[in-house]
């Protein structure tokens, strides 16, 4: 289980990496909502996203409220790791 | 409504404190063309907005200036870390820290407070995305005047970015423009406002 745990940084520079490509496409489809090859990109990203931000939550910490697991932990897991401009944050 | 994202739309990561640096850059979260007023501009204007595609741009391009806030916020943060007294008042950050200590608060590189005065929300779709293409720029020069004072390649980096997202929203803002005036009447785009006078809405499916 532990071999597949993905690396933090990796996972971290994939998340911002999707979710960057998701924000700069959607305000192009704003302005451009016909664009189907737009619309294709979007969707990959989004997924791409999605799957990173599951996957980051399951080996580390959750980063948006939908990832949230209180399954496998004993303490509220949203408050644990450090915020995003302290030392350690994404 | 909102939901927090517990990451940094771009990584602020700073080793070296600065405190000269915090005090320029801290203009852009509370300063005449700083992203706080960016996203109250946006976030203000959409409601009275009448064509889809234009309050899309306002709310998308509003959010995406809280998370440049957050940046902001971050480097100032990290440019102000475990400062000691000394430092404080060799740098002159000592007047800031009088009243906030290393606590963030929206005011200007001057000292000025954050205020609603710095944007206008007319109700007029011509006159509202005239003002943000403009606020894009103002904000895009502030980055390079900052960008000329900074040295530090951690602290560069971020601004480039933030910079760089200037120059796209002056895009889309230019392309909303495009879709207002295309629903116009070419002869005369000022003939009515379609945020007021409702005899032709001017919607997208007329």
């Amino acid at each position: 289980m532990n071999d597949n745990k993905p690396c933090r940084q990796e996972l971290m520079n994939r998340i911002n990496a999707a979710s960057f490509a998701v924000d700069d496409v959607k305000l192009f489809l704003d302005t451009h909502p016909c664009d189907k090859d737009a619309m294709e990109y979007f969707e990959k990203y989004q997924e791409m996203r999605k799957c990173a931000l599951h996957e980051y939550a399951k080996y580390y910490s959750p980063l948006t409220i939908d990832t949230v697991r209180t399954d496998s932990c004993e303490n509220w897991s949203w408050i644990d790791e450090p915020w995003p401009w302290q030392e350690g944050g994404c | 409504m909102w939901n927090y994202e517990k990451r940094l739309q771009y990584p602020v990561k700073i080793s070296q404190t600065n405190p000269q640096m915090a005090q320029v850059i801290i203009s852009q979260f509370g300063g005449p063309d700083g992203e706080l007023s960016a996203s109250m501009r946006y976030l203000s204007q959409r409601y009275t907005m009448p064509y889809k595609e234009v309050t899309g741009i306002l709310t998308d391009i509003g959010t995406e200036e809280l998370a440049h806030m957050e940046m902001i916020c971050a480097i100032v943060y990290q440019l102000t870390r475990n400062l000691t007294v000394e430092q404080l008042k060799e740098s002159g950050f000592d007047k800031y820290y009088v009243d906030h200590t290393l606590a963030l608060w929206p005011q200007s590189a001057g000292g000025i407070p954050w205020s609603a005065t710095t944007f206008q929300s007319k109700g007029d779709p011509i006159t509202d995305l005239h003002e943000d293409m403009a606020a894009e720029q103002k904000a895009r020069t502030t980055y390079d005047n900052i960008l000329r004072l900074v040295k530090d390649p951690e602290v560069a980096d971020p601004i480039r970015f933030l910079r760089e997202r200037e120059i796209v929203h002056y895009q889309r803002f230019g392309e909303s423009l495009r879709i207002v005036q295309d629903r116009l009447d070419s002869k005369n785009f000022y003939a009515f406002n379609p945020e007021f006078d409702n005899r032709r809405s001017g919607k997208c499916c007329d």
